[in-house]
């Protein structure tokens, strides 16, 4: 068998292609459609509420038939999130579901694959099925609720916490220097990685609709507020009276300015090689840092990603950071398969695959005794 | 024939040992002779023998490399407990394996290795060739390195490429001297070395010079015969229990109409696996290098759970590894093959010996009630069946099955009587299409609804409209699946999910007991790749003229429903096993039987006279007679066992 040399470029088709769509005229789903008859069990006031309530009234967007809708999680507060979806779903082990997703995305190319995960789920335990995900590029959207805290376990420091942070666990202050996850994303060649807010319903929903399209991994940051062990982490880029400067919006295609009338501006820095916030009156109009999410080099997506604060978060790029096509792991290895299964569309009769086992066992060299 | 024919002598079987430096090709040597006797037709068993180290320091004990092969006209059982036959590469090889000898077994060395420095690595003060260390021992000194330099040098090799065909020298010096047919070799060395003319020419060509020199030279006398052996019609192969089981699996494949998705990460001695069922993407296969064993786990319990075969090949540590994933599919009720190839342990142990002493890690290795079936393949060639049962389980139960090869099997290899497809049992995945509770408008989809028989839950793959629903790893409600805290609730699953297991036993046969007198006092309960010492150890108890039963065990969770009764049967129980007696412990614990333990954990399997003596205490403890095993408590002795 010799694999085709064209491969062609699976990542300029959709992220649901091959996902069957509801047939012609039939009733819009609605939210209520993918809605379970789960008791929600979140906190009163946690993010998490807002996320699903976008999920429930995306997932109609999408025109895809329910049952190829498979949502995996992990474990945490955000990972009980597939109970409340009326899809297919599991709720996993700590930190594996990107690992099960890719089996699940692997195997089937008809099922739209959405994990949704947290900063302890994603960045500690299954820090390692993270990045494999996002260098494989297997097709599926990674739902990261970033709350900076551990929840489910009552109030530890999280891998995305700031440095100091007094918690029960670190009464003295905690020590370790957290991750920035859409740097550690860029830095395992995601192809898409965007960020954006719980709170947010309009963003949130244009950046889902963007990663569904997106084939390959897309990881999406949500930053969540927890409000009972990490309330007001993200206050600065929430608040009417902060947020203008807090939140460096990243629109492809567009320049980068911020704060109030746009006083504050991104440009090239030339001594480190990387990206930082000027007065805008200072500089030309053509220096400014014109967004290009679907630049090939991730340079400058991760210099944005360094301007986010590691410590109290006082500001934060939001948006698509990175968007490229790269073949997907998934769409290739059934490629690879097909092309050596006799018949391309895979469905030889199960009379020819017990002749071609027999040919296999009794294949090497061989004596019979009568 | 120009020279005058050599005294030809008959045998009914030898063992022959190669050994050398590990990057001498001891493996490819013992191998390419290994199918020469299957395809002469000789009943055969393998013991492959080799460093974890890739090339060990050359010329020192650590990096010596063995591959010993017993072949006889005759049935037999094990590698054989004692070589007839040593053929040392170097100074090492030799002293390494001296000890494993019988006194006048023959020794072949390449003197050309025994130099000064190689005898002070080997740790000789003197060179053992030139005093009476060999005293006691036929030995053949023969230059081969320099014989291949001399026979290859038409072709222009530099010395060091000439000098590597010194394994094929060899290989046609033994072949010569078993009388083994040569074409086997001739037309794999022409396959494998088809694209570098001269390296081809130059095996040949040394395989043939070795083949000849054998022919020729008065230092060889006597040429031997080893007819081949009766064995029940059909179609044999030789196969190695890695290949067998890779088949095996592809089998379950197509028996099941399943596309197999193999999830794993590379480990010794098991990443054979893998690597035979990367070839076999034409069966709908798929495998997955996974970044570690958990996501290996992980991505074939995905792939189950989208309607695929699920299988996970590992050793022991990448069980460790994936046990919260198998209590995962214990908890979805999802089918999954765990294959772990068992090596020394504990932690990284011994990568490339044998050992069975991940028993109670595959029965209990779990956090809570975690029952998972078990399957153990006994002979390289019984890994096919072995995976087309833990298929069989898997699919039909909903449920991970653990099945328990090791690196004896793995490597070692034997003549397969190759099966009929029809001869495979048809497994039907019986996925769920309709909703199953309730009715009309109220119609819901229950997935944890049971089969009455099997208890086994229904398996709905993503994409069949209308029963979506949502596992995981928090208990279940009976029944409907939503998450549930209950504590009845739990009692009653948690034993559901036991009694799931238990009823396994309902479609597994009955064990089978070998007592040809019915006059046993004694029985010998095994397990595993023991299969073969054990028989062999009993053989030579019953040539002795004493009673001994056997007994095998396939399935080892659940037990054959009629153990307990077998068990209780024989005055004693002998449990031969390769660890400090795992199965033991199971068989006190259910049957309250005083199971006796014969326990080596040495790396390498059992010896059969080593067996026999300890089964010949028992059966004399048991009747109350004093035992004497005489010859067949030798391990030379040389008749028909």
């Amino acid at each position: 068998m010799s694999i085709p040399a064209d491969l062609g470029l699976p990542g300029l088709r959709s992220g649901t292609e091959g996902v069957p769509t509801l047939p012609e005229g039939a009733q819009p789903q609605t939210g209520k459609d993918f809605t379970s008859d789960q008791e929600v069990r979140w906190c009163p006031g946690c993010g998490d509420y807002a996320v699903l309530k976008a999920v429930q009234s995306f997932l109609p967007d999408l025109g895809l038939r329910r049952e190829n809708i498979v949502f995996v999680s992990g474990i945490g507060c955000s990972s009980r999130f597939p109970y409340y979806l009326d899809t297919y779903g599991m709720h996993s082990i700590h930190g594996r579901a990107p690992s099960i997703a890719t089996g699940i995305a692997t195997a089937r190319e008809d099922l739209s694959v959405w994990v949704v995960t947290g900063d302890g789920d994603a960045l500690s335990i299954g820090g390692n099925h993270l990045i494999h995900a996002l260098r494989r590029n297997v097709n599926m959207t990674i739902l990261l609720f970033n709350n900076r805290i551990y929840g489910l376990t009552k109030g530890q420091y999280s891998p995305t916490s700031e440095t100091g942070k007094i918690t029960k666990s670190t009464p003295m202050g905690s020590l370790d220097h957290p991750f920035n996850p859409v740097s550690l994303a860029l830095g395992a060649e995601a192809s898409f990685v965007a960020r954006t807010i719980d709170s947010d319903r309009k963003h949130l929903t244009s950046v889902l609709a963007a990663a569904a399209a997106h084939r390959g991994t897309s990881l999406v940051e949500i930053y969540q507020n927890c409000p009972i062990f990490n309330d007001g982490a993200f206050d600065a880029i929430k608040s009417p009276d902060t947020k203008a400067d807090a939140i460096i919006p990243l629109v492809h295609g567009q320049p980068v300015t911020f704060g109030a009338e746009g006083a504050k501006a991104l440009v090239r820095d030339e001594q480190t090689g990387g990206v930082k916030v000027v007065a805008t009156a200072d500089v030309a109009a053509a220096d400014i840092l014109v967004h290009d999410a679907h630049n090939e080099d991730p340079t400058v997506a991760f210099g944005i990603s360094r301007l986010t604060d590691s410590g109290y978060l006082n500001t934060s790029p939001i948006g698509i950071f990175r968007q490229v096509e790269r073949p997907t792991y998934d769409d290739q290895a059934r490629e690879q398969v097909a092309a050596a299964t006799p018949d391309a569309s895979g469905n030889d009769d199960t009379a020819d695959r017990a002749a071609r086992l027999a040919a296999l066992i009794g294949g090497g060299d061989t004596w019979t005794i009568i | 024939m120009t020279q005058p024919a050599k005294q030809v002598k008959q045998l009914d079987r030898v063992i022959i040992r190669f050994a050398g430096d590990s990057g001498d090709g001891m493996q490819l040597t013992g191998d390419r002779f290994t199918q020469e006797t299957a395809a002469f037709g000789n009943d055969l068993v393998t013991l492959p023998n080799f460093p974890a180290e890739i090339r060990a320091p050359q010329g020192t004990l650590p990096g010596v490399s063995s591959f010993q092969v017993h072949f006889a006209d005759h049935d037999i059982l094990t590698a054989g407990d004692a070589p007839d036959v040593l053929v040392a590469m170097n100074p090492a090889a030799l002293r390494a394996n001296l000890g494993d000898l019988h006194k006048g077994a023959t020794i072949i060395v390449d003197t050309h290795d025994f130099t000064a420095r190689n005898l002070t690595k080997a740790g000789y003060t003197e060179n053992p060739l030139d005093n009476d260390t060999l005293a006691e021992y036929a030995l053949h000194t023969v230059d081969l390195t320099g014989m291949t330099v001399e026979a290859v040098k038409e072709f222009g090799l530099s010395r060091k490429d000439a000098s590597r065909a010194k394994n094929m020298f060899a290989l046609g010096l033994l072949s010569w001297m078993y009388g083994r047919p040569t074409e086997p070799t001739t037309s794999f060395l022409a396959k494998r070395f088809a694209k570098v003319p001269d390296i081809r020419d130059a095996n040949v060509t040394a395989f043939k010079a070795g083949w000849n020199f054998g022919e020729t030279t008065e230092a060889f006398a006597v040429q031997y015969e080893i007819k081949p052996a009766v064995m029940p019609p059909g179609t044999y192969r030789n196969i190695t229990g890695n290949l067998a089981l890779a088949y095996g699996l592809v089998a379950g494949g197509v028996q099941s109409g399943l596309p197999v998705f193999l999830g794993t990460y590379p480990i010794t001695p098991a990443s054979d696996i893998l690597h035979e069922l990367s070839k076999h993407k034409s069966f709908g296969v798929t495998t997955f290098q996974a970044e570690d064993e958990i996501a290996g786990v992980g991505a074939a319990i995905g792939a189950s759970y989208a309607g695929h075969l699920g299988v996970t090949s590992t050793s022991g540590p990448g069980v460790a590894l994936k046990s919260e994933a198998i209590g995962l599919a214990v908890m979805t009720e999802l089918p999954l093959v765990v294959i772990d190839v068992q090596r020394g342990g504990p932690s990284t142990g011994l990568p490339t010996k044998t050992e069975q002493a991940d028993l109670l890690q595959a029965m209990f290795g779990r956090n809570g009630e975690a029952p998972v079936p078990i399957v153990a393949p006994q002979s390289p060639g019984d890994c096919f069946a072995a995976a087309v049962e833990a298929t069989r389980i898997a699919v039909t139960y909903r449920t991970p099955v653990l099945l328990l090869s090791d690196g004896y099997l793995a490597n070692g290899s034997e003549p397969w009587r190759v099966p009929t497809v029809d001869e495979l049992p048809v497994i039907d995945p019986a996925f769920a299409t309709e909703k199953n509770h309730g009715s009309g408008e109220e119609a819901e989809f229950w997935p944890y609804l049971r089969d009455d028989e099997t208890l086994a839950r229904p398996w709905a793959i993503p994409g069949t409209p209308g029963l979506e629903h949502r596992i995981g790893g928090l208990e279940k409600g009976d029944g409907h699946g939503n998450i549930s805290y209950d504590p009845a609730n739990h009692d009653f699953m948690v034993r559901t999910r036991q009694a799931k297991v238990d009823r396994i036993a309902d479609s597994i046969p009955l064990v089978e007991v070998d007592d040809p007198s019915g006059e046993a006092k004694v029985l010998v309960l095994g397990w595993g790749s023991t299969y073969g010492p054990i028989g062999a150890g009993v053989r030579r108890v019953r040539k002795a003229g004493y009673h001994v039963a056997q007994a095998h065990l396939r399935h080892l969770n659940p037990f054959p429903s009629n153990l307990g009764e077998v068990l209780k049967g024989y005055d004693k129980v002998l449990v031969p096993e390769m660890n400090l007696g795992q199965l033991s412990l199971l068989l006190r614990a259910k049957y309250l039987v005083d199971a006796v333990g014969y326990n080596h954990v040495r790396g390498l399997p059992l010896k059969a006279t080593e067996l026999a003596h300890a089964i010949g205490e028992l059966v004399g403890q048991a009747e109350g007679i004093d035992i004497d095993l005489g010859v067949w408590g030798e391990p030379t002795q040389k008749e028909h066992i």
